[in-house]
């Protein structure tokens, strides 16, 4: 058998997980643990990225309430952690268990309707949340809760250590993304495909695809909540402004901007939307007088995402 | 029971039916005609706010200020659907969510460096902020009187123009059955950027007219888009009468529901556990009834036709 | 095979859209081994018809019967496993896969185990085996791994027989299948279809009189929802009622030449 190399999305990919992996050396050698950070963030954006191309990129289902799952996960950490409950093995299937529920029952309801009416529920029970959790002051409700100890794990890692919790929300990035390109290779990842391309036809071909979406939805919300509680940990401090529907459409873009439906696209469109607004946001407080525009401008022209520009690249080449 | 309060918030969820409804008439109209999803029709309603608060205060009149900011919103309607909107009518829901809420990033923006971070009060004449008396022992605040009056008018405008003029057929003919327009030698282009600029107008009418009490501010839009966008679902998108019913019914639903729920709630509910739940099912409220109704009728109370 | 009892059972039929009448009354059967042609002239109601038949659409009122039991209110998906396929009038396959990967899915429908998360499809002999069965009984299996989108009109209409064909229906409701096609193409089509004819009951909507009458064992005329003629071929061909109607010359000219 010849010696394939591999493509240049692959190359791209795997070139990118080293680049995570390898990062906390740079900022070692270098004595940069701000840009740590933001690797950080970026990674748990990653995943609810990653959770968010499911649906929307595979799926067709453009899920405007996205952040929700974000939030639930990160309060699922807060709300135990305010009572003193450290547990990471209750918090995280708790973040899980209860975005899935959560994406059931809305779902239930949002898939019920096509088109833009799945845009503005989607956007309207987002809205709920973000609405609910102002609302509730005992947990701070506007001005957010203060998470002053991580999860523990009875001593199997201790995400007190940056380092620590730096590799486990890689090794959560790696594993989302393995799951979702299994998932999109096996039936039910087909029968997902085939509903995004032509609802009807599937229908006549015999599957109800209501269910299978609502399967699909309730998995990239319950990946997304543990996005959640991996940013809540990251971050220590949990407010509904994550939930708020401009991240929605914050994430929304950062999947269109790295690819749709294709597999490392959102972490691509993560990595370019984080960096661009820390460049941004550098060089002046009105960044996104800039930043907009950017946005309409890779919506007018730039079909496909920088995945779509790699893949003509590759055609190019050849 | 206060009658005197209870007198107060319903016209106060009237108040905030209409200010729903001028922001939601735009809105069905511009999705049903061209079905263009605008998120940015909150801005429009910021950019109403600021125009009248800045004429208001180099002239010192309101009135005049609310005179201005019509015309000024009009152009900005009009220089959105040329530039931004105007390419993306054949591109789907999904770039015409990005794109919009991309300008809607930059008008926050751009609002945050002309006028600052800070929001502008807006001093209201004197014969408009005192109070009436509507019933025996019961009044109101005046100006909230007039924001109920003008909303009312202009719905009542709003349903005539639609029903009874060709323009307004044309407007529904195009809600119902987009090529038919096409068909009737009916300048496409042209009757869009109208509509698009019309419904820019209405959201500028109702974000000048809370600004006196809420102050202009940056971002204002953006709570109130969501909620209009509540309207238009449960209105059934592309009808105007949907959009009335379901803002007036959102109005009242989400006043009564932040005013009386706790008391309703303590009648099954310790106080304790009424006062700290009240608050978040009553945020809840409207988009319940959201989800009850699309549950029973996905595509609205109202719609137009089946397309 | 040829049953005594009907596998398509339609009575009493009837759709209005708002005040126009689309199905006015219509009674059909159809049987195994059976080739039952609805023509009619455009707006006659044939497609409405098919999409109630197939559950697209539900009817006002009227009964649908498939192999004895009632049909009349389940949803297209549960129609579709019990054995009743549709292929529509304006080409509905998926693009953006590839001719095999199109009829896999349709295998894929009636084999169930679509909650299966982890194992790769493309390659599960299963479907790739019964989709390329179903490909090569309408000349589709040398373009399997073409893009759907790619090939060209009469191939996608192949392909919308073979999507139908691989869920192992025992009835086909085929809506104008020779749609758009060239004469080379028609004659083609024509073929397939007589060649599934044994082993399925087919209820035909089609414009071309030719094919109609080289493969029909029973014709309906539906005008304006309405059925104005039904029997087998000769009989049709000589009714007058029909003629004026909807035939005209084109039928006297297919008479007598």
């Amino acid at each position: 058998m010849p010696i394939r190399l591999p493509s240049l999305r692959n190359g791209v990919m795997f070139a990118g997980l080293a680049g995570f992996a390898l990062m906390p050396v740079f900022t070692g050698v270098t004595g940069q643990p701000y840009i740590l950070d933001i690797t950080m963030r970026m990674m748990c954006l990653a995943i609810a990225a990653v959770s968010l191309n499911l649906i929307l990129g595979f799926g067709g289902m453009i899920s405007f309430g996205h952040a929700a799952f974000i939030g639930i996960g990160a309060y699922a950490v807060g709300i135990p952690a305010y009572y003193g409950e450290y547990s990471g093995f209750l918090q995280i299937p708790l973040a899980v268990g209860v975005s899935a529920l959560f994406a059931l029952i809305t779902g239930a309801i949002c898939l019920r309707t096509r088109g833009v009416y799945f845009i503005m529920i989607t956007l309207a029970f987002g809205q709920m949340v973000f609405f609910t959790f102002v609302s509730i002051e005992e947990y701070g409700g506007d001005d957010g809760l203060v998470i002053d100890t991580k999860s523990e794990f009875a001593g199997l890692i201790d995400i007190e250590e940056p380092l620590a919790l730096y590799y486990l929300i890689l090794v959560c990035l790696v594993a989302a993304l393995y799951l979702v390109k299994r998932i999109v290779a096996s039936r039910f990842g087909r029968v997902i495909q085939g509903s995004k391309s032509n609802d009807d036809r599937m229908q006549a071909i015999g599957f109800n695809t209501f269910r299978y979406r609502l399967t699909c939805y309730v998995i990239a919300g319950a990946l997304c909540g543990l996005a959640g509680a991996l940013l809540g940990n990251f971050t220590g401090f949990i407010s509904p402004d994550m939930i708020d529907w401009t991240r929605s459409g914050e994430l929304i873009f950062m999947v269109v901007l790295g690819g749709a439906g294709s597999l490392f696209g959102p972490v691509l469109g993560t990595v370019v939307f984080l960096v661009l607004e820390e460049l941004l946001s550098a060089l002046t407080i009105y960044w996104q007088i800039i930043f907009g525009p950017v946005l309409i401008l890779v919506v007018l022209f730039g079909r496909g995402g920088i995945d779509g520009l790699l893949s003509r690249l590759a055609n190019a080449q050849r | 029971m206060d009658w005197t309060l209870l007198v107060t918030q319903l016209l106060n969820g009237v108040q905030l039916g209409v200010l729903l409804f001028l922001l939601a008439a735009g809105l069905t109209l511009i999705f049903g005609i061209m079905d263009f999803v605008n998120l940015a029709h909150g801005s429009l309603y910021m950019a109403g706010a600021y125009f009248c608060a800045t004429v208001a205060e180099w002239t010192g009149s309101f009135l005049i200020g609310a005179l201005a900011a019509l015309p000024l919103t009009f152009m900005v309607g009009l220089a959105v659907e040329m530039v931004v909107v105007r390419p993306l009518y054949a591109r789907d829901h999904l770039d015409h969510v990005l794109a919009t809420f991309g300008l809607i990033l930059f008008f926050d923006a751009l609002v945050h460096l002309v006028w600052g971070p800070e929001g502008i009060a807006i001093a209201l004449p004197g014969f408009l902020d005192g109070r009436v008396t509507i019933l025996p022992g019961i009044e109101i605040p005046t100006y909230r009187l007039l924001i109920i009056s003008v909303g009312l008018a202009v719905a009542a405008g709003l349903g005539y123009v639609v029903t009874r003029t060709r323009a307004g057929m044309l407007i529904r003919a195009g809600a119902a059955n987009r090529r038919m327009l096409g068909a009737l030698g009916v300048d496409v282009n042209k009757l869009f950027t109208l509509v698009f600029a019309g419904g820019a107008v209405l959201a500028g009418l109702a974000g000048l007219m809370i600004a006196p009490i809420t102050e202009a501010n940056i971002g204002m839009g953006n709570g109130i888009l969501i909620v209009a966008l509540v309207v238009i679902i449960i209105g059934g998108i592309g009808s105007i009468r949907g959009a009335f019913v379901a803002a007036i019914l959102i109005g009242m639903i989400d006043t009564m529901g932040r005013s009386y729920l706790d008391d309703l709630m303590k009648l099954f509910l310790s106080d304790q556990n009424a006062e700290t739940a009240a608050p978040a099912l009553s945020a809840m409220l409207i988009y319940i009834l959201m989800a009850v109704i699309l549950y029973f009728r996905p595509q609205g109370l109202f719609q137009p036709k089946v397309r | 095979m040829h049953n005594a009892e009907p596998l398509i059972s339609v009575s009493g039929l009837r759709k209005t859209f708002g005040g126009i009448v689309a199905t006015d009354g219509v009674d059909l059967e159809v049987r195994g081994g059976e080739i039952h042609a609805v023509i009619g002239p455009n707006g006659a109601g044939k497609t409405t018809l098919i999409a109630q038949i197939s559950g697209a659409l539900q009817p006002d009122s009227g009964v649908i019967r498939f192999a004895g039991r009632e049909i009349t209110d389940l949803p297209t998906y549960e129609r579709a496993r019990l054995g009743l396929a549709r292929s529509f009038q304006i080409t509905s396959i998926f693009h953006d896969m590839s001719v095999v990967d199109n009829v896999a899915l349709a295998v894929q429908a009636q084999d169930g185990h679509s909650y299966r998360f982890w194992r790769p499809a493309r390659t599960d002999p299963v479907l790739v085996d019964r989709a390329m069965d179903a490909l090569a009984r309408v000349g589709l299996d040398g373009r399997r791994d073409d893009n759907a989108g790619k090939i060209s009109h009469g191939e996608r209409r192949q392909l919308e027989i073979a999507m139908a064909l691989a869920a192992g229906p025992s009835a086909l409701l085929l809506d104008e299948p020779t749609a758009g096609m060239g004469r080379e193409e028609t004659a083609r089509m024509v073929e397939i279809i007589r060649s599934l004819k044994d082993d399925h009951a087919i209820l035909l909507i089609e414009h071309d009189m030719d094919a109609v009458f080289a493969l029909a064992d029973r014709i309906t005329v539906l005008v304006y929802g309405r059925i104005i003629a039904s029997g087998p071929p000769q009989t049709i061909r000589a009714d007058d009622a029909v003629r004026k109607a909807y035939l005209g010359d084109e039928v006297s000219d297919h008479a007598e030449g």
